[in-house]
C-alpha cells in the first residue's frame, strides 16, 4: 500500500529516451556522412574530426572542473558539437583552427551561457562562422588531393554547368560532412526512425527553399535539384536546424522557423556575396527562436477561444 | 581617502568608477574605435581633454545655469570644446582624425561627459570637477587602450603598430571587427570584476560607489546615503 501513497508532481510517465541516448543516436546518425567525408577527403579529414571532438570534450571538462560544476561530458553533447563542427570545416583546415573552433563553440557559445540547453545559438555553427570570419581564405579553400576547383555552388553562382548526379553521391568539393546527399539522408533516416527529429523543421525548410529557388531560378528543375544537393543545405536541414536547444519547441513555431530558414537561405544564396548561406541562415534564425515561441504558444488543453479573437 | 580631493577623484575615475569597465558608459566609441591600441589611446585622450574642460566650465557656471535648461546648456559647452579639439586634431594629428572619423564629433553626445556634468560637475567645486574630468578621462583612456591592445595583439599580431607575435602567427581577424570588441570588452570586465571581488574578500573596500553616483538613493542598491540633495 505504501507505493500508492507515493504522490509526486508531473510528469508521471517518462520515456526511456534521455539526453544522453538522444545524443548517442545523433552521433551514430552522423557517422555515415562523416565516414563518407573521411573516405572522400582522406586522412586529414579524420584528423580534423578527431581534433574537433577532442577539443570540444576537453574544453567542457576543463571548464566544468575549474568552475566546480558537475562534469557533463558523459552526455555526448560535446561529442555531437565537435563532430558537427568538424564536418563543417574544409579538409584543408589546419589542426589549430579545429582546436580554436572547438574551444570557441564550447566555452563561449555553450558554457558561458549555462551549458547544455541554455545556449542561444548552435555552438558548432557559431564556431564555424567565427572561423569563417577570422580565416576567410582558409575556410573557403576547398581544394583537396589534386583538385583545386570551386565548389558546385560557386560554379552554379558563376553560371557554369554542374554534374547533379555526382553532387548527390558526394564526389565534389565542399566541407567534410556536407558533400554526400546520400550519406546525410541515411543519417536523417536513422533520426526519423528513432523519433529524435520529425519532419516539421526540415520539411518546411526544404519545401520553402525549393519554392524560393523555383521562382528565383525561373522554374528550372535542374537548377533546383543542384541547389538542394549542393552545399550544406541537406546537412543543415537535418542535423543543425533540428538542434533541440536552438529550435522552437511549439509545433506552429517549428513551421514558422522552417519557413524563415528556407527564405533566408534562398536570399543568401541568390543575392549574397558568397555562394553558401546555410550557416548564417541557421544561426540568424536561432536568434529569432524566443520571439517565435512567444507568439506560437499553443492553447492549453480545455481552454476555449474567447469571442472577439482574444485568447 | 577624503572625498572630493584631486587624488581621490583620480582614483575614483581610474579604478573605482572606471567608466568603461564599471559604469559601462560611452560604449559606442568603446566598441567602435578600439581596433588598435593607438586608436583607443587617441580616443581616450581626446575625450579626457574635452571632459576635463567641460567639467571645469560647467562647474564654474553651475550657479548661473537655470535648472530647467541645464542639459541644452551643458551640450553647448561640450560642443564648443569638441569643435575646438576637432580643429586641433585636423591641424596637428590628421592621421588620428582620419582613423577616428565621425567618432570625434560624436563625443558631444558621449554619455560619460553628460553623465559627469549632470552627476558631478553641476554639484561640486571647480578643482574637484576638473580632477573628476581628468580621472574619468584617464579611466576611459585606460579602458579603451587596454581593449585596443588586446584586439590589436590577437587580430593583427601587433601593439601600437609594432610587430609583437612572430610572423608565423596567423591573425584572428574577427578581433579587429565588431564581434571582437564585444568579446574583449566582456572578458576584460569579467577579469576586473574577479580582481575586485578577490580584493573585497581580503577586506579592501573597492566596490562600494560613494560619490558621483546618480544621486538617487531610493533606487540604488548600495544604500550609502551619499546623495547631497
Amino acid at each position: 500500500m505504501s507505493d500508492l501513497r507515493n504522490v509526486s508532481s508531473s510528469p508521471h510517465i517518462r520515456d526511456k529516451m534521455t539526453s544522453t541516448s538522444i545524443m548517442q543516436w545523433v552521433t551514430i546518425a552522423l557517422i555515415p556522412a562523416a565516414g563518407y567525408g573521411v573516405f572522400h577527403f582522406g586522412p586529414n579529414a579524420l584528423m580534423l574530426l578527431l581534433v574537433t571532438v577532442a577539443s570540444c570534450v576537453a574544453t567542457e571538462y576543463i571548464y566544468e572542473k575549474l568552475m566546480n560544476k558537475p562534469i557533463t561530458i558523459g552526455d555526448y553533447s560535446a561529442v555531437v558539437t565537435g563532430m558537427i563542427l568538424g564536418m563543417n570545416l574544409p579538409v584543408s583546415a589546419t589542426w589549430w583552427m579545429a582546436v580554436l573552433g572547438g574551444v570557441f563553440a564550447i566555452l563561449v557559445v555553450k558554457q558561458l551561457f549555462g551549458g547544455l540547453g541554455q545556449n542561444f545559438m548552435n555552438p558548432a555553427l557559431a564556431a564555424r562562422c567565427f572561423l569563417l570570419i577570422s580565416f576567410a581564405g582558409r575556410m573557403t579553400n576547398f581544394s583537396y588531393d589534386t583538385f583545386t576547383g570551386a565548389t558546385p555552388l560557386a560554379e552554379l553562382k558563376a553560371g557554369n554547368p554542374v554534374d547533379v548526379m555526382s553532387m548527390i553521391i558526394g564526389n565534389e568539393a565542399g566541407t567534410i560532412g556536407e558533400t554526400s546527399v546520400i550519406a546525410v539522408l541515411i543519417g536523417a533516416a536513422i533520426l526519423l526512425w528513432k523519433g529524435i527529429i520529425d519532419l516539421k523543421i526540415p520539411g518546411t525548410y526544404l519545401l520553402t527553399f525549393s519554392v524560393f529557388m523555383l521562382i528565383a531560378g525561373g522554374f528550372d528543375m535542374t537548377y533546383l535539384v543542384a541547389h538542394l544537393a549542393g552545399g550544406g543545405i541537406m546537412f543543415g536541414a537535418w542535423f543543425m536546424a533540428t538542434d533541440y536547444v536552438t529550435s522552437p519547441i511549439t509545433p506552429k513555431g517549428q513551421i514558422v522557423y522552417g519557413v524563415i530558414l528556407g527564405v533566408l537561405t534562398g536570399i543568401f544564396r541568390c543575392f549574397g556575396a558568397s555562394a553558401e548561406g546555410v550557416s548564417y541562415a541557421i544561426i540568424f534564425s536561432n536568434l529569432l527562436v524566443p520571439l517565435i515561441e512567444k507568439y506560437t504558444v499553443p492553447m492549453a488543453f480545455g481552454k476555449v477561444k474567447e469571442k472577439g479573437g482574444k485568447k | 581617502m577624503k572625498p572630493n580631493t584631486p587624488v581621490e577623484r583620480l582614483y575614483n575615475g581610474i579604478i573605482k568608477e572606471n567608466p568603461t569597465f564599471v559604469l559601462m558608459l560611452g560604449m559606442c566609441p568603446t566598441l567602435a574605435v578600439t581596433t588598435s591600441a593607438m586608436n583607443g589611446l587617441g580616443m581616450g585622450l581626446t575625450t579626457m581633454v574635452i571632459l576635463a574642460m567641460s567639467n571645469l566650465i560647467i562647474s564654474m557656471l553651475r550657479k548661473i545655469i537655470p535648472d530647467g535648461v541645464r542639459v541644452p546648456a551643458f551640450i553647448v559647452i561640450v560642443a564648443t570644446f569638441v569643435t575646438l579639439v576637432e580643429f586641433l586634431l585636423k591641424a596637428y594629428i590628421p592621421s588620428l582624425n582620419a582613423s577616428l572619423g565621425i567618432y570625434i564629433p560624436l563625443i558631444v553626445v558621449n554619455c560619460i561627459i553628460l553623465g559627469r556634468a549632470e552627476a558631478y560637475a553641476s554639484k561640486n567645486g571647480m578643482i574637484a570637477s576638473l580632477f573628476d574630468g581628468i580621472g574619468m578621462g584617464l579611466g576611459f583612456t585606460v579602458g579603451l587602450t587596454s581593449i585596443g591592445i588586446v584586439r590589436e595583439l590577437i587580430g593583427a599580431g601587433e601593439i601600437f603598430g609594432a610587430q609583437i607575435l612572430p610572423a608565423s602567427y596567423e591573425p584572428v581577424s574577427i578581433f579587429v571587427m565588431a564581434p571582437g570588441a564585444f568579446f574583449v570588452l566582456a572578458t576584460l570586465t569579467a577579469i576586473q570584476n574577479k580582481v575586485k571581488i578577490n580584493m573585497a574578500k581580503k577586506g579592501k573596500d573597492v566596490s562600494k560607489i560613494q560619490s558621483g553616483c546618480n544621486s538617487d538613493c531610493a533606487s540604488c542598491a548600495a544604500k550609502c546615503g551619499s546623495a547631497k540633495e
